[in-house]
């Protein structure tokens, strides 16, 4: 067992970087400020091959897999999660999905140009009154000759406003609950398909999340992904991949305030030495210190299991738990370490501590995530923990 | 004369040579008393320039004058030195840094087969041979190091060797050593100059002013300048600004830019990350103003001002004027 | 079009460099190594010919232990299409002269129309191979370049380099060594499947004997490395502005005897 990363991840992890520190971070905090979608910047990292890493080449993809992909997503977000979140939407919420349940002539229609980084895609499951409970889909999709014609409302779609495909899930048959669910690629422009308002929230600011209306909108037979009543099967896969992503994001945030602290600690100076040298201050580097790594080894595994093609439903949630937890505990603690600079927006940590909270709360909430893990675990299925 | 140390000249093209001369021939007269040359490639010296070199204690002169020395190509110049250098056996042959010099020394080395050391900040004779000290590591070492064989090469860095105090009516034997015609591979096309500031080259000047990224755009470095015109400074820029596109590439101090090693460093809104500290970090005097206390530019400044810049250079600008007044 | 691009391998600026125990070079524990900012202006333009000529191979170069590779590799990811590594323990303690006289040995053996290195290497600043290279080669050389294009037979190349007070701008005939200063361009990130691609490509090892160079000594010798001296304790001047700054100026003048 070894923890060193290939020579291609340590590439991949040093041009993230680089790209992150030199064109992200100039904007970082204004694109927050502002609320603004960051274009320039998002189009060049889907030029860098970052929007379709864990997409097989043949269609629009870097291929790099899963390893490379939470490296990447990690120093993204170190710098802005808003970046980072986009990234993770395109990769795992709508690329991955379509990669492995679409058929050739939807691949290359719908996942090509997201993968190169050409366009955006959305991944739109939650409803109004179906956030945790995804299985209470009220979206509804009627078969009509060739055409379903869909009517209901997605809430919180993130990237939902700027997003050229839509991976929408409906129900096609009431009667069978979650198997009745079905997936659909709805492309903007569609009659009857509309965006809704964009949210106004406390963190990942500069990505926009939208609420997208389907009002007798009449999608072609060709735009479902998989068969009638595997819906809910495709975004649960979909939400696997994707909590590996969430979980490298949070790892990032709290990476990103963990260094800023450790920086501070070495200038600041209180009581005649610098704050590092004060016992409670350490105290707190070195529990974040020590979440941070728990989170990145958890991720990692999680990862490699995905990589490896083998069961990770467990370790995805177990990975996307303690890396929220833990961002949400490190970034607290930045500002602690801070002291009364750290409340204010000049220090980057305040930033931090707002976009760490929505990792507790998409793609499943961290008491999600405990359901997840213990009722697989009481099954005896645990994805070799 | 054998065992000579040569001193290249440096000139402004227009027949002078710069004053930064005067320190590489201090320094070469302090490492060999009375065997001081300077060696001059050039389309045309001026008397005046000739009688300038013997003054700062060259004993003599060996003039290169041919069109084709100008402008400078390695090609041309590396021949000819090189042939002269067969002929007089000089121990070492010193230039300034500059571009130009940076290139054509390097050329003449590998044409003698000897080893070069660039960006000189120190020399010393350690028994019958030359240590040269030198700056690597973006500025965070000094590397001494030695040749395995003479002529020893090297290049000084400006402003840091004590120059030569001109003694009038102190002269250089002038020599033309003859030529073989130097052919070139190289056509001259152009020369394109660039927009004057009206204030001293970065590299050259005894006070430089440098602006970063708390000059929050490219319209602010007027202050700086204005402040420059007082003092006689050159203003430059930290790779934050020039990156932002707010000052042309020239003007950059640091790792990718300018070396710089001023008597006077005055650094407004600079953080001081290391390559900037690279390319600044021997200037003797740094003072440096930012509004920021925990910049790190501070740990190596000898005088700091935390301010806002916006409201210090005006004041300083005012100060500066007061004193040259009196 | 070939076109020949030489690369070093250097400490990151941000890394922390300590002198190891023999006191002549740097303890390589927990560096950050990078390729010389430098080289990759020379990497990006090589590779922008190439594209604008719609042909052409670019091989990069590169002299230095194993971990060199990765250096390499960072080229091959960027677009660079095969790499040579002069990789062998007779140059592990190179000046200047000896570097250029491999790489001459390299650019004889592969008959590239151009070559391009890093204005100079970040690491100990020398900035001389390129010209040594062009010496020994017998070619002509523009150092600092801020721009070039190469005519369309592909016969010379017209290159300004920065002086002091503006650009000279030469006509180069091919082969020719050209040294990139910083604003020639902006370099490329390598993609990501630049970056998988690179895998693929060939990094070749080349030891001294396969070039027929014999060892030799180096020219130039490191007899030691030393710390810094620390600089004396600053002094943050303390009042409003006019007070502080008046303070600045008198104690410039007086103490400091800077003006």
């Amino acid at each position: 067992m070894t923890f060193d990363l290939t020579s291609e991840q340590q590439l991949i992890q040093a041009t993230a970087r680089e790209f992150a520190e030199t064109q992200i971070r100039p904007i970082a905090a204004e694109i927050d400020r502002d609320s603004r979608f960051p274009h320039e910047t998002v189009k060049r990292m889907g030029e860098l091959g970052l929007m379709g890493m864990v997409i097989p080449e043949r269609w629009g993809g870097s291929g790099a897999g899963a390893q490379a992909y939470v490296v990447a997503l990690e120093e993204i977000a170190r710098v802005c999660a808003s970046h980072a979140v986009v990234m993770s939407v395109n990769n795992s919420l709508y690329g991955d999905p379509i990669a492995r349940f679409g058929t050739d002539a939807q691949r290359e229609r719908f996942l090509t140009p997201v993968a190169s980084g050409h366009a955006h895609g959305c991944f739109a499951l939650t409803e109004p009154q179906a956030g945790s409970d995804a299985t209470n889909q009220a979206t509804l999709a009627v078969r009509d000759g060739d055409h379903y014609v869909l009517n209901g409302c997605k809430r919180f779609v993130t990237t939902g406003r700027e997003a050229s495909f839509a991976l929408v899930f409906c129900q096609t048959d009431r009667a069978k609950g979650h198997r009745g669910i079905t997936a659909f690629v709805v492309e903007k422009g569609t009659r009857g398909f509309t965006v809704g308002k964009t949210e106004d929230k406390l963190g990942i600011r500069a990505s926009d999340t939208a609420e997208l209306l389907f009002d007798d909108c009449r999608v072609p037979v060709q735009s479902r992904i998989g068969d009638e009543g595997q819906g809910f099967k495709i975004a649960m896969t979909a939400i696997d991949g994707g909590r590996v992503g969430i979980a490298a994001q949070a790892i990032g945030i709290a990476t990103g305030a963990y260094e800023r602290s450790v920086a501070y600690a070495r200038e600041r100076r209180a009581f005649g030495v610098i704050i590092g040298e004060h016992q409670m201050v350490q105290w707190m580097l070195a529990d974040m210190a020590v979440a941070i790594d728990g989170a990145r080894l958890l991720t990692r595994k999680a990862a490699a299991l995905k990589d490896a093609g083998r069961p990770y439903r467990t370790a995805a949630a177990m990975a996307k738990l303690f890396a929220a937890e833990t961002a949400m505990k490190v970034t607290t603690d930045a500002i602690q370490v801070h002291g009364g600079y750290g409340f204010i927006k000049e220090y980057e940590v305040e930033r931090a501590f707002r976009d760490a909270k929505i990792t507790q709360l998409y793609e499943g909430t961290s008491q999600i995530q405990k359901l997840v893990v213990a009722r697989h675990l009481l099954r005896g299925d645990h994805d070799g923990v | 004369m054998p065992n000579a140390f040569w001193c290249i000249v440096e000139d402004d093209r227009n027949g002078s040579p710069k004053k930064v001369m005067a320190e590489v021939i201090g320094e070469a007269a302090r490492l060999a008393p009375g065997r001081v040359e300077a060696v001059w490639l050039t389309d045309k010296a001026s008397e005046a320039g000739l009688k300038q070199l013997g003054e700062w204690g060259a004993s003599r002169v060996l003039l290169l004058e041919n069109a084709a020395f100008a402008p400078y190509r390695s090609e041309v110049w590396t021949a000819a030195a090189a042939d002269l250098a067969a002929r007089e056996s000089p121990a070492a042959i010193l230039a300034p840094v500059t571009s130009r010099q940076r290139e054509f020394v390097a050329r003449l080395a590998a044409r003698l087969g000897v080893g070069l050391a660039a960006d000189s900040v120190r020399f010393a004779m350690e028994g019958d041979k030359l240590v040269a000290t030198r700056p690597v590591y973006a500025g965070k070492l000094l590397s001494k190091v030695t040749w395995a064989k003479s002529p020893w090469v090297a290049t000084l860095r400006p402003n840091v060797f004590r120059p030569a105090e001109a003694q009038p009516g102190k002269t250089a034997a002038v020599e033309r050593p003859s030529l073989s015609a130097p052919g070139a591979q190289m056509k001259f096309v152009e020369r394109r100059e660039e927009v004057s500031t009206g204030l001293p080259e970065l590299t050259e000047a005894e006070t430089v002013i440098s602006g970063g990224r708390g000059m929050k755009g490219p319209e602010n470095y007027v202050i700086l300048e204005e402040l420059g015109r007082v003092i006689g400074a050159a203003v430059g820029a930290s790779r934050a600004a020039v990156d932002a596109g707010w000052r042309p590439h020239r003007f950059q101090i640091g790792q990718t830019g300018r070396t710089i090693s001023p008597k006077l460093y005055l650094g407004f809104g600079v953080s001081g990350a290391i390559q900037h500290l690279a390319g600044m970090r021997t200037s003797k005097v740094i003072v440096a103003v930012n509004k920021d206390p925990e910049a790190p530019i501070f740990k190596i400044a000898d005088f700091g001002i935390v301010a806002d810049l916006f409201e210090v250079v005006p004041e300083l600008t005012k100060e500066f004027k007061k004193l040259l007044e009196k | 079009m070939k076109i020949l691009v030489t690369i070093k391998q250097v400490p990151d600026t941000a890394t922390q460099v300590k002198i190891a125990a023999d006191g002549k070079s740097i303890d390589t524990a927990g560096i950050t190594w990078i390729v010389s900012p430098y080289d990759e202006f020379a990497v990006e333009e090589a590779l922008r010919i190439k594209e604008k000529r719609g042909q052409g191979e670019v091989v990069a170069v590169s002299l230095g232990p194993d971990r060199v590779k990765e250096a390499l590799r960072s080229c091959l990811a960027m677009g660079c299409d095969r790499a040579i590594h002069l990789n062998d323990a007779a140059w592990s303690a190179a000046d200047t002269l000896a570097t250029a006289k491999a790489l001459a040995a390299v650019v004889k053996q592969e008959a590239p129309q151009l070559v391009l290195c890093g204005r100079q290497a970040i690491d100990d600043d020398m900035g001389a191979v390129t010209a040594q290279l062009a010496e020994l080669l017998g070619w002509p050389c523009a150092y600092w370049i801020m721009e070039e294009t190469i005519d369309t037979d592909g016969k010379a190349v017209r290159a300004a380099r920065q002086v002091e007070g503006g650009l000279e701008v030469f006509d180069l005939p091919l082969p020719a060594v050209l040294a990139a200063q910083k604003g020639l361009n902006e370099p490329r990130y390598p993609t990501l499947k630049g970056i998988m691609g690179a895998k693929k490509k060939e990094i070749r090892d080349v030891k001294a004997a396969d070039l027929g160079i014999a060892a030799e000594p180096s020219q130039l010798s490191v007899v030691g490395l030393e710390a810094l001296p620390p600089r004396p304790p600053g002094r943050i001047i303390q009042g409003d502005v006019p007070t502080a700054v008046k303070e600045l100026v008198r104690a410039l003048r007086e103490d400091a005897k800077a003006i």
